[in-house]
């Protein structure tokens, strides 16, 4: 994305005030660049990693990267609907982890998948829901706050419930499939992040609570005037992020047929930096699922290339924050590039 | 044109205060459909308080307002717009991220089936696009793209979607709130053709405006305020002109 992103502001406005045409053309490239820019970076770092590793492609590795990518990317979208408000979750990381220990207890106790895979769901969303009634009832001016607070009390929450305050072994068979097993050598983790995106696909375009999602969003204030239910519709997306993180729970928890209070560890910020690096906006509003999908798994792709090519894990964090640090950088271009679009059409207005 | 009908809003014997501030003074209005009513004072002068009290914002302190002869209870802006008062105010309450088309039924959807909660319904995208493509076209509203963000769209396409928004749903009064305050003279003089359109269509209009050629070009009638008392009320003329700034600011003439 280097590239692309450091060109286009010299060209855009430099010919502004001379040769109109030009520089609206400039600017309408540099937005549909930037528009595709995360898919294209993606496409493009998957061409140079297959030419340095041979084994990239492979099908066993390409299907380890999509089970390591799974549980980013179903949290992801439901960061991603929070983050379309404005808001952060902080909490995920912690919420999947308390989610896997209430699981592997209701596993202990009964031995049952279907009340194992409830408990841990039921978990996930009612994080979620303190989450969002704390955010909007309590007036809180960010949920920044106390989705932080979220975040210690779920880690504390999860390692006080675990016995011996450690990892639990043992998952229900059924939970072992979905997180761990593959149907025609495709991971079944697949199927659940396919599941995932495409409900909220559907919620999020085809319905009117989407709509609301992206009005309180854009405009707060003018949502409340015109009469959406900004508070229920605030709530709801942290209901659903907390729900997000209960499935990357049973994904999680299935693959390793276990529970810990010590999973999720930094899932916040992978999910965070997923949604940003896909190209999400983070002033809300922005965005869609395609966006949190494709910053996932530019995440994984990276973390998985640089173990192939034996790089030390403290450049896997370096990496990614820099590429983070590219894509807050793109989303504040292209608002610079809206504004010059706003002032070519006033001048053109006849 | 005003005698032969009846109001379509009556303001009557409106007060408000804030604190120890008077703000609106036994203040009376009306407004008719197909004209338009320019709403003129200094700052301060009481019109903002007297708009946000006729749009739901503020309640008044005593007085009453009536639509269409019917006294209406006008308590927040839901109730103002359930009764058919639309107001564009100075920030347009656009949703940037939106189309113009979106916008327009931003809160307000068109979608199935009935028997959902609003929020779990389907949206009928193509009847929303449809209908308000046919609103802009009626309203002569160009827009460079349909489906584009308003954000990539100027101040004064960006006024034309708010107004044109506000038709659609107003059913008695378009209120608007400095239209051309933030425009230059071209987009401004669209924005004048749209007022001039929804006058046309038999809308009532009541324009705040610090601009007195607008008024004299545009007004069929001009309230007067001046802190918080109707100060006077006449047809704008280029003659009178003079006499409209002199009770703007109070001075003797």
């Amino acid at each position: 994305m280097g590239e692309l992103v450091s060109e286009q502001p010299e060209t855009a406005p430099s010919g502004g005030s001379s040769h109109r045409p030009t520089a609206s053309l400039g600017v309408t490239v540099g937005l549909r660049l930037l528009a595709i820019g995360p898919l294209l970076v993606l496409v493009i770092l998957i061409g140079a990693i297959s030419l340095l590793t041979p084994n990239f492609l492979k099908p066993i590795n390409v299907s380890n990267i999509i089970a390591q990518t799974a549980v980013i990317a179903i949290v992801a979208i439901g960061q991603h609907l929070v983050i379309l408000t404005r808001g952060i979750d902080l909490s995920v990381g912690s919420n999947l982890a308390l989610s896997t220990v209430v699981g592997g207890l209701v596993y202990l106790g009964t031995g049952s998948a279907p009340l194992v895979i409830l408990a841990i769901l039921l978990t996930g969303a009612a994080v979620g829901a303190f989450n969002g009634l704390a955010f909007v009832y309590g007036r809180l001016p960010h949920p920044f706050i106390i989705t932080l607070a979220t975040l210690s009390i779920c880690r504390g929450l999860a390692l006080e419930l675990a016995p011996g305050h450690t990892t639990m072994r043992g998952m229900p068979d059924v939970i072992q499939a979905i997180g761990g097993a593959s149907t025609f050598g495709i991971p079944n983790s697949f199927f659940v992040v396919l599941g995932v995106v495409v409900i909220a696909l559907i919620m999020t375009k085809a319905m009117v609570w989407g709509r609301w999602i992206y009005a309180v969003g854009g405009a707060p204030d003018a949502a409340r005037q015109m009469g959406i239910p900004v508070k229920g519709v605030l709530v709801s997306t942290y209901v659903i992020s907390g729900l997000c993180a209960g499935i990357g729970a049973v994904v999680l928890a299935g693959r390793t047929a276990a529970s810990s209070p010590l999973y999720g560890n930094l899932l916040e910020l992978d999910t965070i930096a997923a949604v940003i690096i896909g190209g999400a906006s983070f002033l809300g509003g922005r965005g869609h699922i395609g966006h949190a999908l494709v910053g996932a798994v530019t995440i994984g792709v990276i973390r998985n290339a640089l173990n192939l090519l034996n790089v030390d894990v403290f450049f896997q964090m370096i990496a990614i924050g820099s590429i983070i640090v590219v894509a807050v950088e793109a989303d504040v271009l292209r608002n610079y590039l809206e504004s010059r679009v706003r002032v070519l059409q006033a001048t053109r207005t006849q | 044109m005003t005698t032969t009908t009846d109001p379509v809003l009556s303001v009557r014997n409106a007060q408000k205060h804030f604190g120890a501030v008077h703000a609106l003074k036994d203040v009376s209005l009306q407004a008719y459909r197909g004209e338009v009513l320019a709403l003129l004072g200094d700052n301060g002068a009481g019109k903002s308080t007297l708009i946000k009290c006729v749009s739901g914002v503020h309640g008044l302190d005593a007085g009453e307002i009536f639509l269409d002869g019917e006294r209406a209870d006008i308590r927040t802006p839901a109730s103002a717009r359930r009764a058919g008062i639309e107001t564009v105010y100075q920030d347009l309450a656009l949703f940037d991220n939106l189309t113009p088309a979106q916008n327009f039924y931003c809160g307000r959807e068109i979608a199935s089936p009935s028997w959902l909660p609003r929020g779990l319904r389907f949206l009928s995208h193509r009847a929303m696009d449809q209908e308000a493509a046919r609103v802009l076209d009626r309203l002569k509203v160009k827009l460079p793209k349909f489906d584009a963000p308003v954000a990539l769209m100027s101040g004064g396409q960006r006024q034309a979607i708010a107004v044109a928004r506000a038709t659609v749903f107003a059913r008695k009064v378009v209120i608007l709130d400095e239209p051309t305050a933030a425009l230059g003279l071209r987009e401004s003089r669209k924005v004048l053709d749209l007022i001039s359109q929804l006058r046309a269509e038999g809308n009532a209009v009541i324009l705040i405006t610090h601009n007195m050629e607008h008024v004299v070009e545009l007004a069929d009638r001009a309230v007067v305020l001046r802190q918080g008392r109707k100060v006077g009320e006449l047809k704008p003329t280029r003659a009178n002109q003079q006499e409209l700034v002199s009770l703007i600011v109070g001075a003797e003439t």
